[in-house]
């Protein structure tokens, strides 16, 4: 039995997502720029997965633009919110807990000039509201929260957010990389008061090299990639179609699945979460509680064993989970987003992140609490000799 | 009704081989590169596959392989990459007139933020003087970007003599090859160049993906941030179906390299016969020899490229006035200008663009539909009709 509970960093792309693009390469190859029949079908399949995202997210079609995946959307929406706006202030505000590409773009921005504030968390990793108020400066222009965690799945109070920044003209924007909320988390735009909101397809079932970013309409950025006319003038380049045409069908059955596979991934994690602390000794909650919390992410932290070698152990017995977010992860040992929480750097090396799909089983999680009650015995053997 | 695609520098269609390999990524070995159990061990494997394939098409080692989002995504990180990282060394850009938008609008761009631009012209075949490169060169020149092939009409720069000169000057030198990669035999060390694009989706790979090679010692301030994939070079989680596709694209343009050309030249040249032999007063754009193999470029005189095209699209041929980016403007071709094409010349132009499918059959039932299009249109035509009387 092969239990992939790594979900957070990456998904199985379904077998209708890959047929649908697999039609869209060899038989509607077009440019959809091309003023011919080939192109105008191409860019009929753009215009109706843009239809299905901005069905997903309660917008106008022309408020999505497609990217090539979460890192791009984060980036433009920042940068080009900066370069749109360093005329009016160079305050930024962010979180501490955000994904690296948020967090290495406000540090670039830092180079250039820009002033950021990363707020703290608190150790369920969640944001008080009345700290972004106490950040805010006349010169903040943007404000990027994201809306789940990706290694400890807290949500953040986006409506209160929002909220703070007011209703002015000069109002800072609220930027949220919602790449883990879509299809777990209802993300519709109006709701969120999200001005930009960015996602990624390939954590929904969906191919990875696509994303996309909601750029709310009156919202003017400055574009990262410059050469053509794509996407409203904000990216250029020859759209991707087939991972478009993917990313399309993905978010729409996401969305369709969501309130009952939310329910679902609920579920199995609470109950996964109630196990563990009952059934492995010494097993502590990173995070939410599991009842709180995004549905999918369940971060734990074991007694005295490394995360690396827990991840190692279960692996050969089938179980994928992972210490940390996939980007980081071949880099530091040491999550930045466990530290934020308060946690010292053994606690952290000693975390496992199990994240779930909406086509995770009840046995599937039976059998990973299994190995994981096995590992932490054996593992812990092996440790006190 | 019969179709024939002649638009292959817009883009090409996807090779079943191509096709099964991206599959195979996203239904079986389908984890993130960057995971460190099997799931991500196996699709890093494929990545670093298609690197492999990559670096052999173009005569790179597999670490000079950078892969972005597409032609467009090379073209601004070499360009802004370059001009961030050496801002404090000059403020100085080269580049032509006739570059691909993803090269001339980035330039545009840093010229707001205060950088030198000068743009070189061409003489009547679109052919960059490698002496004006010599020329414009200066002390504070930080960047040279000439295209290795114009992907309007097919014009071959003389690549490799201007990466001496911008070698001998110590200036960094980019070519985007985008048109060229597949076509001509392309060597980043032959060529002598430091930083070089390319797309998948113009040698029958996906669209979403390409290349920025960078040679090694070449450093840029990359345009994405967060996460060592890379080489941190470019962030994002590697968008393994697309880049397994490139692999096997590059693969494939390789082993076929020969019969590929040969093909394309054969069948090119055979619908340029086709169509003179059908249609009067038609002239060639671009170089007569040194140019792509599969490219096309005509001006039917006295009548509008659109209508043609239009027409064309009737009779199930696709082909295209300009590039595809800028398809949708009605500006004549900024590249034939820049030839010193007059206006109602540049008008009725067309390109036509072969690959490996077009057959000598096509090309026949293209002249013919050609030359019955030109007809109908040049009858209500007035100038036409000034000009027979």
């Amino acid at each position: 039995m092969e239990v992939y509970l790594d979900n957070a960093a990456t998904t199985r792309v379904l077998p209708e997502v890959a047929e649908a693009m697999r039609e869209a390469m060899l038989d509607k190859y077009g440019n959809p720029s091309s003023l011919h029949r080939l192109g105008l079908e191409a860019e009929k399949l753009t215009a109706a997965a843009r239809g299905r995202l901005a069905a997903v997210l309660g917008c106008a079609p022309e408020e999505v633009i497609f990217t090539s995946g979460g890192t791009e959307a984060n980036a433009l929406a920042i940068r080009g919110a900066a370069w749109a706006r360093h005329g009016e202030g160079r305050h930024l505000i962010t979180t501490r807990t955000e994904h690296p590409s948020v967090l290495e773009t406000c540090r670039m921005l830092q180079q250039e000039g820009w002033e950021v504030t990363y707020l703290e968390v608190d150790s369920t990793g969640t944001l008080d509201p009345a700290q972004l108020e106490r950040a805010l400066r006349p010169t903040t222009v943007l404000v990027s929260v994201h809306y789940v965690n990706n290694e400890v799945g807290a949500i953040q109070p986006i409506t209160a957010i929002r909220g703070i920044l007011g209703t002015g003209k000069r109002r800072p924007w609220l930027h949220v990389d919602a790449v883990q909320a879509l299809g777990k988390l209802p993300v519709r735009v109006s709701d969120l008061g999200a001005d930009l909101l960015s996602l990624s397809a390939h954590k929904i079932h969906g191919p990875k090299g696509v994303g996309a970013l909601y750029a709310r309409r009156g919202i003017r950025l400055r574009p990262l990639l410059a050469g053509g006319e794509q996407e409203f003038g904000l990216r250029a380049g020859t759209e991707n179609v087939p991972g478009i045409v993917g990313f399309g069908l993905a978010a729409h059955l996401a969305e369709e699945a969501r309130p009952l596979a939310a329910e679902h991934m609920r579920q199995l994690k609470v109950e996964m979460g109630a196990r563990l602390l009952t059934e492995v000794p010494g097993c502590r909650i990173n995070g939410p509680p599991p009842e709180q919390g995004a549905p999918h992410i369940l971060n734990v932290r074991l007694p005295a064993i490394r995360g690396e070698t827990m991840v190692h152990y279960l692996e050969e017995r089938g179980v994928y989970v992972s210490t940390t977010s996939a980007c980081a992860s071949r880099r530091h040992p040491v999550s930045h987003v466990l530290v934020a929480l308060g946690l010292g750097e053994e606690e952290a090396a000693s975390s496992l992140r199990i994240s779930l799909s909406r086509l995770t089983t009840r046995e599937e999680i039976a059998f990973a609490l299994t190995h994981i009650r096995e590992g932490v015995a054996e593992l812990g053997r092996i440790r006190m000799r | 009704m019969r179709r024939v695609y002649l638009d292959h520098a817009a883009t090409t269609p996807v090779h079943p081989e191509v096709v099964e390999v991206m599959r195979h990524y996203m239904l079986q070995d389908w984890g993130n590169p960057s995971s460190i159990h099997s799931f991500g061990r196996e699709a890093r494997a494929g990545v670093d596959e298609a690197r492999a394939k990559v670096a052999a098409l173009i005569g790179a080692d597999p670490e000079e392989i950078v892969f972005t989002g597409g032609g467009t995504e090379a073209d601004n990180m070499a360009i802004k990459g370059t001009a961030w990282e050496l801002r404090n060394k000059g403020d100085h850009i080269i580049t032509s007139a006739v570059e691909h938008h993803a090269v001339l609008h980035t330039v545009e761009w840093l010229e707001k933020q205060g950088f030198r631009a000068t743009y070189l012209p061409v003489d009547e075949y679109g052919m960059v003087d490698p002496g004006d490169v010599e020329r414009a060169i200066t002390s504070s020149t930080i960047l040279v970007s000439i295209m290795a092939a114009n992907n309007e009409v097919g014009t071959v720069q003389p690549v490799a003599e201007i990466a001496r000169i911008c070698r001998e000057k110590g200036v960094r030198f980019h070519t985007d090859a985008v048109q060229a990669v597949g076509q001509l035999p392309i060597d980043v060390h032959a060529l002598g160049v430091d930083l070089l694009s390319l797309s998948a989706h113009k040698i029958y790979g996906p669209k979403g993906v390409g290349v920025l090679y960078v040679r090694r010692g070449v450093r840029l301030t990359p345009l994405l941030h967060g996460g060592a994939h890379e080489r941190k070079r470019r962030a994002g989680t590697e968008g393994v179906p697309g880049i397994v596709g490139l692999g096997k694209a590059a693969e494939l343009a390789r082993l076929q390299f020969d019969q590929r050309v040969e093909h394309y030249r054969r069948v090119r040249d055979l619908l340029w016969e086709r169509i003179r032999e059908r249609v009067p007063e038609v002239r060639l754009n671009g170089h007569p020899t040194e140019r792509l193999p599969n490219n096309l470029n005509l001006s039917v005189l006295y009548v509008e490229g659109e209508s043609m095209l239009l027409n064309l699209d009737m009779k199930g041929i696709a082909a295209s006035s300009g590039s595809a980016c800028t398809s949708g403007s009605l500006e004549p071709s900024h590249v034939l200008l820049a030839m010193g094409i007059p206006h109602e010349v540049a008008h009725g132009s067309l390109r036509m663009t072969v690959g490996v499918s077009t057959t000598e059959e096509d090309t026949a039932y293209v002249g013919e539909s050609l030359g019955e299009i030109v007809d109908r249109l040049r009858a209500m035509s007035p100038l036409w009709n000034a000009r027979v009387r």
